[in-house]
């Protein structure tokens, strides 16, 4: 009960911010609307990616400090998982971008940063499939992994000064619905809602490691 | 180390001297290029356009010229420079001999395009000075990605399929600074650009120096 506690309390907080979610009172903004209870979903996607993808990247640099195989595994397993959310963020803001600004892809930063993230990351799955070696796989893509990331901290830091504002909710202009200026009971939903879909994502994350180390075990018996 | 590295990088100009057929191979890939779109746009007017259709070229052209840096020369080769010099010297003189590959290709590619497509440079000293940071940029980062893509099984599209994301915010970066520079800013509404620019180089240089070693032992 202790090893699993964390696990209920992911599937509590997902299962509570699914029915709050969608039955709690929000205020009527323009535009908008009712598609506002979509940032309970949206948003939740992006912060679960972000926080898989810097468990991969710890993990590779673990590989590249020990070479224990254990530690390749779970870096790809959790650029695995993160991409499922990044691609589940991605649908979830098509449909709601189709809805507020009229077009399933817009013009924008976060967009367009969004983008290049997964396709980042879908480069990696590409060049993990592309090397039979066990070892030089890990070795290989634990080194792209590492200079991937920095690249992209890099384009993140670059590309809103080098391209025009973005569309969506900033918290420092006075939009209604920035992250930052949601009122009291959305915040009671969204808060529990991103950290629910993170232990979710962690969750999945391990089970998928435990199911490669028994395929890999299986090989080598085999 | 200095020394390993001049060795190193005289080793491949002679190679290359001796063959001939990396250079002409993307000297003509370069001519035919911008030849091709001569041909399909006749005169360029739009600065974006003509902006973006150089750097286009240029990437494509030196994803070709460092693309075969790891994968020319044979195995045993490689173990004999790995008993002679260390990993950083190997990376740092491909890295060095790219760099001379790739700025002749990009005065060779900016002579032509200005030739064929039309010049529209207004302020061709910051110009010059992005495009020398550009090939900087190019040369690091390919060659970290080359000795990547160099380990795998299909070198050539992986190359193209992992530099590309990569390659974006030097390349956007530079697309910025060479606009303002066919628009005719000077080098001081610029600097903030150029600076960025230098330290992305920066952070590639010291990525490579640092990663390398791990892909370099087998």
């Amino acid at each position: 009960m202790k090893k699993h506690g964390w696990k209920i309390l992911g599937a509590l907080l997902v299962l509570y911010s699914i029915i709050a979610g969608f039955l709690v009172v929000i205020p009527d903004l323009p535009i908008v609307h009712e598609s506002l209870r979509n940032i309970f979903f949206h948003v939740c996607m992006w912060f679960a990616m972000i926080v898989l993808f810097a468990v991969s990247l710890v993990y590779s640099i673990k590989y590249l400090s020990a070479f224990h195989q254990e530690n390749d595994i779970i870096a790809g397993e959790a650029v695995n998982t993160g991409l499922l959310f990044g691609i589940l963020g991605l649908i979830t803001g098509t449909i709601w971008a189709k809805a507020t600004w009229g077009d399933w892809w817009v013009n924008d930063v976060q967009l367009n940063g969004a983008a290049v993230t997964i396709l980042t990351y879908l480069a990696y799955t590409v060049l993990r499939s592309s090397i039979d070696e066990p070892h030089l796989r890990a070795k290989v893509s634990a080194v792209y992994n590492i200079f991937a990331f920095v690249m992209l901290l890099v384009f993140i830091g670059i590309l809103p000064r080098i391209t025009d504002g973005s569309i969506h909710p900033q918290n420092n202009n006075q939009s209604p619905f920035a992250i930052g200026s949601l009122d009291n009971t959305m915040r009671l939903v969204f808060y529990p809602a991103i950290i629910g879909w993170i232990i979710i994502g962690v969750w999945i994350m391990q089970i998928r490691v435990r199911i490669k180390k028994i395929k890999e075990e299986i090989n080598s018996i085999e | 180390m200095i020394r390993q590295i001049k060795y190193l990088m005289l080793k491949d100009i002679q190679l290359e001297l001796k063959q001939r057929y990396a250079l002409n191979g993307i000297l003509l890939y370069v001519i035919s290029t911008i030849f091709i779109c001569y041909l399909s746009f006749t005169k360029i007017i739009d600065t974006s356009t003509w902006n973006a259709l150089f750097w286009i070229i240029m990437l494509f052209a030196s994803i070709n010229a460092v693309s075969k840096s790891f994968v020319q020369e044979s195995k045993a080769r490689q173990l004999y420079y790995y008993t002679i010099a260390g990993p950083q010297a190997v990376i740092l003189s491909k890295i060095f001999y790219n760099l001379i590959l790739i700025i002749l290709l990009s005065l060779l590619c900016w002579a032509f395009y200005s030739m064929l497509i039309g010049d529209l440079v207004l302020n061709k000293p910051v110009f010059a000075l992005a495009l020398l940071l550009g090939s900087c940029g190019f040369s690091s980062l390919l060659t970290m990605i080359a000795a990547i893509a160099s380990k795998t099984n299909n070198n050539f599209s992986l190359m193209a399929i992992l530099s590309f994301p990569i390659v974006l915010p030097l390349l956007l970066t530079l697309i910025k600074v060479s606009k303002a520079a066919i628009e005719g800013a000077s080098i001081y509404d610029e600097g903030m650009y150029l600076l960025v620019l230098f330290l992305i180089n920066i952070i590639i240089v010291l990525l490579s120096y640092i990663l390398f070693p791990y892909l370099w032992k087998e």
